[in-house]
């Protein structure tokens, strides 16, 4: 860090109002060179819409913006990038259809008078990913890779683009605890040439093994700058949230002894193999692994929406025979996906119309919608989901993450399910609806639900999990109790 | 605020009531009943299209072969309109399963091969207008019975029934598509395919019952026209579909799917129509009407983005 104080980029001042709401006020903010400053705050705290403003894709209100004491403010996306300022989004921009080479070069290929050349640009792509230490071929089309790849390309993009500052939003959010590991090789790299990166992240752990400085914003406002070794966990949270945090595990239900479900011998080619395990009710089974170890194709398998080649699957003693989701929801089993977007909620629908979605037909009179009796469920449980919107019939596309998460979790509960999975539920979620969620899990349990829990954060398996399934390469390792489960100890049998 | 946004909402209905006012001012014609009874009964059959092609537009679809249901369901309801020896609903009955099975044959292969909405209903749209004139031997079907002509230019209590008809059908599609169990998972489908089958819909019925409604809709469009033209032909309907999809794209619905409305499309057929039966008052020659239609159908499309812009 011997070039640490040297400043790449201040902002000052910034303010950004949407209708009259100020989005962003008065915000302060700087960079040094060759810095990992993290940028945190809850969802809604304004940290997109900051974003969204250094790199050109919105204009500040008021305030200003110098990038190597240059006033970057009034520029638009294309010179900002030019000038060294490269966003890695959180969704994946890239032309599936197209190779390794061709994606990273989109935009700006190498041509001899408009003719591509193709040779050069594979060649050029082959050293970028030598330099970044990247094992990934060049030739292959972008829809062969894992997010993770696609990810690692994006940042490999961004510093042949010769970003000096890479802003990070999520990036370990699809990441597999192996390739997060790869990503912060990559980071350190970086810091040592000199990139500076704003990263920005939900995951405590990671924020204190990488971040030097941390800023955190809340409600629009600056609040505060601090090096990470001088700011312990619990006050970053309540610096974030405003408000002391309580215990983030609620207590931990006994399991019922009825077993809800049963799986028995359950083997898709390919995916997984040797499947065994069973859920009591008032029960939470975790199931930890790496990404890509089968969890959430054992529960699309559960769910109808894949088929499994062998197996069976009893619920409350019965053999079931399900072939789509809608099987499954009338047997009983619902299912929170890990991919809000693609399974997760129409955008175009209501908060109303998403929730009474699984169940439109207790709200019916035959083939008729009873809009009183519909209103009059979706609205009860949208309270006790503490589902913040401006109305029951606001669009789920303009709410923030966490209340899309309630919505979905609130559309599979008033199916009435006897056994739900929960896939990855608190991904990309602000720690107060968390913590919301958690509260959640554990009523859930008390009233009798089973619960399969899916996640890729160990704490959130630890201190939820009654028992903890670790799946390594699509076989089932073993079953932990709570009490003899640990961070370390699971890592060993995921990593098997 | 919130007054602008409602503005925006109803913006084709707000360009369809200037526009009537202008030509009002204009040609005093213009807003008379006898004038409007002209407009309606011209525009019914691209509307009963444009009401089925709705539902199938809003699950994301598409359906190209409209203008050929209406070939077959006309020519298989005139052969047996003949004064003798059947009751009128023999040749409607003959129509309306024309169509259906038209629709059910779209929906079957859409949902079973999963090969793209726009191909299959291309490949149907060929089909249709083959066995059209096989059914017909390449010939008008003429020579109907008075019962059957009744239907498209009859009228009660001055009323024509080919408006009567409209009214009613308009009426129960907009209750199907916004009351029914049905609407809402059709919106779901369009608005997230892959949502909507995790949220436990079956995915292929809600497809298999649009195509089937707008099979069924242009089956009745085929023995209106029928009716109204007391012919039967092979060749009618041809490039209607395309009518169709313009009064549905005019009227605000989104071609990707999950967004619009019945009284969109509503407005849509009429602002088409009012536009025709306007220059044709004003005598604009048809080549002209052709070239203003296409500048009315990307101007309320650009309308829609740019609304969708400012609401985002």
């Amino acid at each position: 860090m011997h070039q640490a104080d040297e400043q790449i980029l201040r902002v000052n001042s910034l303010s950004k109002s949407f209708f009259g709401v100020k989005a962003l006020d008065n915000i302060h903010f700087d960079l040094k060179k060759g810095e990992v400053h993290a940028l945190m705050g809850e969802n809604g705290a304004g940290k997109s819409t900051f974003m969204k403003i250094l790199i050109g894709l919105l204009k500040a209100d008021s305030g200003s913006i110098s990038f190597n004491s240059e006033q970057i403010e009034n520029m638009d996306i294309h010179s900002i990038m030019q000038k060294g300022i490269s966003m890695i989004h959180q969704e994946i921009l890239m032309v599936p259809e197209l190779t390794v080479a061709q994606n990273i070069f989109l935009g700006r290929e190498i041509n001899r008078a408009y003719v591509l050349d193709e040779q050069a640009i594979n060649q050029q792509a082959e050293k970028i990913m030598q330099l970044m230490g990247l094992n990934i071929k060049v030739h292959t089309k972008a829809k062969h890779l894992s997010i993770a790849e696609l990810q690692l390309i994006e940042i490999a993009k961004a510093v042949s683009n010769n970003a000096r500052v890479i802003i990070m939003d999520e990036p370990s959010s699809a990441l597999s605890e192996k390739e997060v590991e790869i990503l912060f090789k990559i980071i350190h790299d970086l810091k040592s040439k000199g990139i500076s990166i704003i990263y920005i992240s939900h995951k405590m752990e990671e924020i204190y093994r990488i971040a030097d400085r941390i800023t955190v914003f809340r409600d629009g406002k600056f609040i505060i700058t601090k090096n990470s070794a001088d700011l312990d966990k619990n006050s970053l949270i309540s610096l974030m949230v405003g408000r002391e945090i309580e215990e983030l595990f609620p207590q931990n239900s006994t399991a019922q002894t009825e077993v809800v479900l049963k799986v028995k011998n359950l083997h898709k080619k390919g995916k997984f193999s040797d499947i065994n395990f069973e859920v009591c009710a008032g029960e939470v089974l975790g199931i930890a692994g790496l990404m890509g170890a089968g969890r959430t194709e054992i529960a699309r398998a559960i769910y109808g929406l894949d088929r499994p080649d062998s197996g069976e699957i009893h619920l409350k003693g019965k053999t079931l025979k399900i072939r789509s989701p809608k099987d499954a929801i009338k047997q009983g089993i619902g299912y929170v996906s890990e991919d809000r977007k693609a399974l997760g909620f129409i955008p175009e629908l209501s908060v109303k119309q998403n929730i009474s979605l699984s169940s439109l037909l207790n709200y019916s009179k035959g083939w008729f919608i009873d809009g009183q009796k519909e209103q009059k469920a979706s609205s009860i449980i949208a309270q006790q989901f503490k589902i913040r919107s401006s109305g029951l019939n606001q669009k789920v596309m303009n709410l923030s993450g966490g209340n899309q998460q309630k919505v979905i979790l609130a559309k599979v509960l008033l199916a009435s399910p006897c056994l739900i999975i929960l896939d990855e539920p608190t991904r990309g979620v602000d720690i107060g609806a968390k913590q919301e969620i958690y509260k959640l899990i554990r009523q859930l349990t008390e009233s009798g639900l089973a619960v399969i829990l899916i996640s890729s954060e160990l704490p959130e398996i630890l201190g939820l999990s009654n028992r903890i399934l670790v799946l390594s390469k699509g076989k089932q390792k073993t079953i932990l109790a709570q009490k003899e489960a640990s961070q370390e100890k699971i890592m060993q049998y995921a990593l098997h | 605020m919130h007054y602008i946004k409602k503005l925006r909402q109803y913006g084709i209905l707000i360009v369809f009531i200037i526009i009537c006012l202008i030509i009002s001012f204009i040609s005093p014609q213009f807003l008379t009943v006898s004038n409007w009874t002209i407009i309606i009964t011209q525009v019914s059959i691209n509307a009963l299209l444009a009401f089925g092609v709705t539902f199938v537009i809003i699950t994301g679809g598409i359906d190209l072969s409209l203008g050929s249901i209406v070939a077959v369901a006309g020519v298989s309801a005139a052969m047996l309109a003949h004064p003798e020896p059947y009751p009128v609903f023999i040749p409607v009955l003959a129509g309306l399963l024309a169509g259906l099975l038209m629709g059910v044959f779209n929906g079957f292969i859409i949902t079973k091969s999963k090969i793209a909405p726009f191909i299959v209903t291309l490949g149907t749209m060929t089909i249709g207008r083959g066995l059209a004139l096989i059914l017909s031997n390449g010939r008008p079907v003429s020579n109907l019975s008075d019962s059957f002509v009744f239907i498209g230019s009859g009228k009660i209590m001055g009323i024509p029934v080919l408006i009567l008809i409209l009214i009613f059908i308009f009426m129960l599609c907009t209750v199907i598509l916004n009351k029914t169990i049905l609407g809402r998972y059709i919106y779901a489908v369009g608005g997230n395919e892959q949502a909507a089958r995790a949220s436990g819909i079956d995915v292929n019925q809600v497809k298999m019952a649009v195509y089937s409604i707008s099979g069924l809709l242009a089956g009745i469009a085929g023995i209106l026209l029928t009716s109204r033209i007391t012919t039967g032909q092979p060749n009618a309907g041809a490039g209607f579909e395309l009518d169709a999809i313009a009064a549905v794209v005019i009227g605000g619905t989104s071609t990707t799917g999950g967004k619009g409305s019945m009284t969109g499309t509503l407005i849509g057929v009429l602002l088409i129509g009012v536009i025709n039966n306007s220059l044709d008052l004003l005598n604009v020659t048809s080549y002209y009407q052709q070239v203003i239609m296409g500048i009315i159908i990307i101007g309320a499309v650009v309308l829609d983005s740019l609304n969708q812009k400012s609401n985002s």
